[in-house]
C-alpha cells in the first residue's frame, strides 16, 4: 500500500509493508524522521506525539494508511531549518528539562499545541495538558519550568 | 528534509558549545539535539542491508524442552537466520556476578520470557512472525515462586546448586541475645519495581572484515558489556568493539545485557547488520527489577527512644538468574539499619533464586527494600513512645565520626542525619485550601471521585543512606583520555571516556570539569566506547565521583606537562591559573595565550583514575571498610488520602540532600527530583504483578509510571558538606533521593488513616480495608 502524504511541509509518498503498519513506523522507518519515539505502542507514553492535520496524535496509534492525503507535523518540523530554536525546544534546554532526552520530542510538541491553544497556562493547566506524556527521569519539575519560561515569551507570538 | 532518504544514524560527538565550569548551571552539551529529535538514540540506528532481529520467549516459568523445530520459521521468505543455544559458539551462559543465565535456554526454562531462539528477517513485522512459526515443545513443571519457602533445606531447587544466592549476616554486640525495655516488631513488604526506562532495549550489530563484530548499544557499562559478548560469541575482546549510542534512560536496568548477544550471533551468521529493538511488552521480560522483598524486623529501644538493638531478616527474590543478587543482598545487609546508631545489631539477608522475573539492580540497589523496613520500624517506635517521629529520628541519628552499626566503619565524612531532617521538618508546609478546590487537586484527579468529602492531609518523613561507588572490595576506577589541542586557533579539548550517559549527565560534568581546569572554552566529548579503558558502570552513584575524578586527574597532568613548557622565571612565580584561554600568575596578571603555549605540539594523558580501596565484609559479622563513601538524603511528604476510596495525592514533596559540591546546580536538582519520583512511584503505583511466576502487566497502560499529575511541587534544600576525600569534595547523587522518598509518602497515608501500612506500593484496599482479589494481586498485604 502507497501512503501519500505531507510531513512537515514537503509532500511525501511511501510504501507500506504490511497491514496495520503504524505512522509512527512510517516517520521513523520509511520517511528517516525517527525524532518521534516508540516507547510504549499503546498510547500511554506520549513520546512519538505528532501533529496530525494540526490535532495532536500519538502517532503509534494512528494506522499509516489514516495519515493518507494529511498533514502531519513531527517534532523536526517544529523549527524551521537554519531558524532559531522555537520557544519550547529553547525553553527546554535552559530549564533542564532534558535528561535521556526519549520522552522530549513528543513534550515538546504536546507543550507546543499547549502554548498555541493557552498562551498562558496556569500549573494545574499545564499538569493537564502534559498528563499524556511519561517522563521517567526528570519528576516533571523542570518540564513545568520549562513551559513556564516558554510561555512568558511567547506572549505576543503568531 | 529529504522525503523517502534512507536515515543512518550513529554515535555523536557532542560539539554543541556550552558555557559553565564546575559549581556552574551549564547546559547539556546533547540538549539541543534532543529537543530537536536528532539525537541518535539506540532505536534510531541504521545501516545499509540491515536485518532486524526479534526473540521468541518462554511463555512458562518453569517447563523442560522437548524440542524445538525451526523448519517453517527457516522457510519464511524474508527470514535469513534462526538460532537456538546450539548455534552459540562460546561461552553458553552470561551474567555479571555469576555466567548462569543462558544465551539461549538449553532444555530447560526458569523464568516466563526467557529467550528461547533468535531470528533475523527483512523487516520486524517478519521476524516477529517467523519467531511465531518457531515451535517449542515444553514440559511444564511447577515453578518455585515464593523466595521465602525457597529458602527451606528441603524446597525444589531452581538451579542444582541450590536456592540461596547469597546470605549475608550482620553481628554486633550481643546480638540476637540484645533485649531492651521497649520493642515495637513489623513485617514488611516490597513488591516488584521496574526501572521502566523509556527507551526500550535495542541496538545493532555490524559483522566486520576482521570477523569480529562492531556494536553500537544502549548500556550502563560498555566493557562489561563487551567482557560478556565476546565470551558468547566466542570472539577475543579485541574483536568486538562496542560504542554507546543514544540511552534513552537505564535507572539500573541496562548493567545486564539484553539483546546484544543475539544480536552478534544473527550478524556474525548472517554477515549483515543486525538490529534489535524491544516493543515495550518485551522490554518487561528483558531485563531485571527490582528485588521484591519481604523483610521481619525488631527494634529495641530505652523509653527514652534510645535504640538499642535492631534484629532484621530480609528475603530478597532474585528470580530465575543471579543478576546483581549478590551486591544487592550485600547492600540490604549493610543499610538494613539505616543511618542511626545501634549497639546490637543482627541481621540476615539473603537473595534467592525463583523462577519468578530475575532481578538485579535498580537505582538505591539492596538499600531501598530495608530503608522502608526501618523507618517504618521508627515510625512504630515514635508512635509506641509518644515521640515526635522528626525527634526520634534525630535521637538516633549517625554523624561524622560514627561507626556504621552493620559494617563497623568509621563514616569519615560529614553525614548529617539530623540536620536534613530537622531542615525538611522546618520548610514551609503548603496551605491547606478552604471551600471548593479543583478535582484535579484531590485524590483520584480528574476521575472526579471526590470535592474534598472524606479527604484527610497527612505529614511523612523519611531519610535514608547508601554507598556512593562499588564496594565490598571491586576495583572502583575509570579511565580517562583527555586531549588539549589548538584547533582553528582556539585552544579545544577533547575527553574521551567510556562512561555511559543515560541522561544522568556525566558529559555536562566532563565538560564542566576540563573546562575549569584547563580554562578553555571549548571541550568536545567523544562518542563512549571500548577503544578507551573502562570507565566502569553508570551506577552506584558513582559516575561523576570516578570518571569526574578520572578526568580531573587527566587535566591535572596535562596542565603540569603545559607549565613545564613555560621559562623557568615564569613557573617560579608560583601557582599558575589557566582562565578564558590564558595562563595567569597568582596575581592575576596574564602572562601567555593558551594557544600560544600549546602551539602546533598537543598534550595528550590518559589516566586510570581509583578511589581508596575498600574491603569484603566478614561473611559472618558483616564487618569491614566495605564503602568508600555515603549520601543521605531525608523527604518531608504531604498526602491528602480519600479514606473512602483508598485514594492518595501526594501535595508535596520536600528533601534535603547533603550532595559535597554541587557541581552542576540543575543536574543535582533534577536527580533528586527524578530519584524522588521513583521512589513516590514505589510507594503508590508501581509494581510488576506476578501470579504464578507469570507477569500479568507488562505494559504502560498497567504497569503506573508517575505522570505530571501524580508528581507534587518539590521543595529541596541541598547542603555542601564537603567530603575531603572526593574529588572537588563532591558526594554522589544518582540515588539517595529515590530510597527515602517511599517511606515518607506511606509515613504520610499513615498519619492521615491511623493504618499500619506494611506493603508498598500501596493499594486503595490497603487503605479502605477492603480486600479486593483479582487475578492479578493474590498476594496481597
Amino acid at each position: 500500500m502507497r501512503v501519500n502524504l505531507v510531513v512537515n511541509g514537503v509532500t511525501c509518498a511511501a510504501d507500506c509493508a504490511w497491514e496495520g503498519e503504524s505512522l509512527l513506523y512510517l516517520l521513523r522507518e520509511r520517511l528517516a524522521l525517527p525524532g518521534s519515539k516508540n516507547a510504549c505502542e499503546q498510547g500511554e507514553c506520549g513520546s512519538c506525539t505528532v501533529y496530525l492535520d494540526g490535532e495532536l496524535v500519538c502517532a503509534c496509534l494512528v494506522a499509516a494508511g489514516q495519515a493518507e492525503g494529511r498533514e502531519v507535523v513531527t517534532v523536526e518540523g517544529l523549527t524551521p531549518t537554519d531558524q532559531p530554536l522555537n520557544v519550547v525546544q529553547q525553553a527546554f534546554i535552559e530549564a533542564g528539562a532534558v535528561q535521556c532526552g526519549f520522552c522530549t520530542p513528543g513534550f515538546v510538541v504536546a507543550a507546543d499545541d499547549l502554548l498555541r491553544r493557552t498562551p498562558n497556562p496556569s500549573d494545574i493547566e499545564i499538569r493537564e495538558a502534559l498528563a499524556g506524556n511519561l517522563c521517567r527521569c526528570t519528576g516533571y519539575e523542570k518540564v513545568l519550568d520549562a513551559v513556564r519560561i516558554a510561555a512568558a515569551r511567547a506572549v505576543g507570538r503568531p | 528534509m529529504s522525503p523517502n532518504a534512507t536515515p543512518t544514524r550513529a554515535a555523536q560527538e557532542l560539539t554543541t558549545r556550552v558555557d559553565g565550569g564546575v559549581g556552574q548551571t551549564a547546559r547539556r552539551p546533547d540538549a539541543t539535539l534532543k529537543v530537536k529529535g536528532e539525537f541518535a538514540f539506540s532505536s534510531d540506528l541504521w545501516a545499509e542491508g540491515m536485518l532486524w532481529g526479534a526473540t521468541l520467549r518462554s511463555p512458562y516459568p518453569r517447563a523442560r524442552i522437548i524440542d524445538i523445530d525451526v523448519s517453517r520459521a527457516v522457510a519464511m521468505p524474508g527470514v535469513f537466520a534462526v538460532l537456538t543455544h546450539d548455534d552459540v559458539p562460546g561461552a553458553k551462559c552470561f551474567g555479571l556476578e555469576v555466567a548462569d543465565q543462558p544465551v539461549l535456554a538449553i532444555d530447560q526454562v526458569r523464568y516466563q520470557g526467557e529467550a528461547v531462539a533468535i531470528i533475523a528477517a527483512d523487516d520486524p513485522e517478519t521476524a516477529r512472525r517467523a519467531a511465531d512459526n518457531v515451535v517449542v515443545r515444553y514440559e511444564c513443571q511447577d515453578p518455585i515462586v515464593d523466595a521465602v519457602a525457597a529458602l527451606a533445606d528441603d524446597s525444589d531447587a531452581v538451579h542444582p546448586a541450590g536456592n540461596v544466592v547469597r546470605h549475608q549476616r550482620v553481628r554486633s554486640g550481643d546480638g540476637e541475645q540484645a533485649t531492651a525495655p521497649v520493642v515495637v516488631r513489623g513485617e514488611y513488604e516490597i513488591g516488584m519495581q521496574d526501572q521502566a526506562f523509556l527507551g526500550t532495549e535495542s541496538g545493532l550489530a555490524v559483522p566486520a572484515d576482521d570477523g569480529g563484530v562492531d556494536f553500537y548499544v544502549a548500556t550502563q557499562n560498555v566493557h562489561d558489556d563487551r567482557r560478556q559478548v565476546a565470551a558468547c560469541l566466542g570472539l577475543g575482546e579485541d574483536m568486538v568493539r562496542m560504542t554507546i549510542v543514544g540511552v534513552g534512560g537505564a535507572f539500573g536496568a541496562r548493567e545486564d545485557i539484553s539483546m546484544e548477544v543475539h544480536a552478534g550471533l544473527l550478524a556474525l551468521r548472517t554477515g549483515r547488520p543486525v538490529k534489535f529493538v524491544y516493543s515495550r511488552e518485551e522490554s518487561f521480560f528483558g531485563h531485571v527489577h527490582r528485588h521484591p522483598a519481604r523483610m521481619a524486623y525488631e527494634h529495641g529501644a530505652t523509653p527514652d527512644g534510645k535504640l538499642v538493638y535492631v534484629k532484621a531478616r530480609i528475603v530478597l527474590d532474585g528470580g530465575a538468574y543471579a543478576s546483581t543478587t549478590a551486591g544487592v543482598v550485600g547492600n540490604a545487609a549493610a543499610f538494613a539499619t539505616g543511618p542511626y546508631r545501634v549497639p546490637h545489631v543482627a541481621v540476615d539477608a539473603w537473595g534467592v533464586y525463583t523462577n519468578n522475573p530475575p532481578c538485579g539492580a535498580m537505582r538505591g540497589f539492596g538499600a531501598v527494600q530495608p530503608c522502608f523496613a526501618y523507618e517504618s520500624q521508627m515510625d512504630r517506635l515514635a508512635a509506641e513512645l509518644g515521640l515526635d517521629p522528626v525527634e526520634i529520628r534525630v535521637r538516633n541519628a549517625v554523624s561524622e565520626g560514627d561507626v556504621l552499626p552493620t559494617t563497623h566503619q568509621l563514616i569519615d565524612s560529614p553525614a548529617p542525619a539530623s540536620e536534613l531532617l530537622r531542615r525538611v521538618r522546618d520548610l514551609p508546609l503548603p496551605p491547606v485550601t478552604d471551600g471548593p478546590r479543583n478535582p484535579i487537586e484531590l485524590p483520584g484527579g480528574a476521575g472526579n471521585t471526590t470535592r474534598g468529602e472524606g479527604v484527610v492531609r497527612g505529614v511523612g518523613y523519611g531519610i535514608g543512606i547508601k554507598n556512593v561507588g562499588y564496594g565490598e572490595g571491586v576495583d572502583d576506577y575509570s579511565t580517562a583520555r583527555v586531549r588539549l589541542e589548538v584547533i582553528g586557533g582556539e585552544p579545544t579539548v577533547l575527553v574521551h571516556t567510556a562512561a555511559a550517559e543515560m541522561g544522568q549527565g556525566i558529559v555536562t560534568i566532563q565538560q564542566q570539569t576540563a573546562r575549569t581546569e584547563l580554562g578553555v572554552e571549548k571541550v568536545t566529548i567523544h562518542p563512549a566506547d571500548t577503544s578507551v579503558g573502562s570507565a566502569g558502570s553508570s551506577s552506584a552513584s558513582r559516575q561523576t565521583y570516578v570518571t569526574g575524578g578520572a578526568v580531573k586527574a587527566a587535566c591535572e597532568q596535562i596542565r603540569e606537562a603545559l607549565f613545564r613548557r613555560l621559562p623557568d622565571a615564569v613557573r617560579g612565580a608560583g601557582r599558575l591559573r589557566l582562565e578564558g584561554g590564558k595562563l595567569f600568575t597568582p596575581d592575576d596578571e596574564a602572562i601567555a595565550d593558551l594557544r600560544d603555549v600549546i602551539g602546533d605540539e598537543p598534550i595528550e594523558r590518559t589516566v586510570e583514575w581509583r578511589h581508596r580501596p575498600t574491603e569484603e565484609p566478614d561473611a559472618n559479622t558483616g564487618r569491614g571498610n566495605a564503602h568508600v563513601q555515603w549520601g543521605l538524603c531525608a523527604h518531608r511528604a504531604v498526602v491528602d488520602v480519600d479514606v473512602e476510596l483508598g485514594l492518595v495525592k501526594v501535595v508535596e514533596l520536600a528533601a534535603a540532600e547533603d550532595v559535597g559540591r554541587i557541581m552542576n546546580p540543575q543536574g543535582v536538582e533534577g536527580q533528586i527530583e527524578g530519584g524522588s519520583a521513583q521512589g513516590l512511584g514505589l510507594a503508590l503505583l508501581e509494581e510488576i504483578q506476578v501470579t504464578d511466576g507469570r507477569v500479568q502487566n507488562a505494559s504502560f497502560t498497567d504497569y503506573l509510571i508517575p505522570t505530571i499529575l501524580d508528581m507534587p511541587p518539590m521543595r529541596l534544600d541541598v547542603l555542601e558538606m564537603a567530603d575531603p576525600h572526593a574529588p572537588y569534595g563532591l558526594r554522589g547523587v544518582g540515588e539517595p533521593a529515590t530510597i527515602s522518598s517511599t517511606p515518607a509518602v506511606v509515613a504520610a497515608v499513615r498519619a492521615a488513616t491511623g493504618v499500619p501500612l506494611k506493603r508498598v506500593p500501596i493499594r486503595p484496599e490497603h487503605i479502605t480495608g477492603q480486600e479486593v482479589r483479582t487475578a492479578g494481586n493474590p498476594r496481597d498485604a
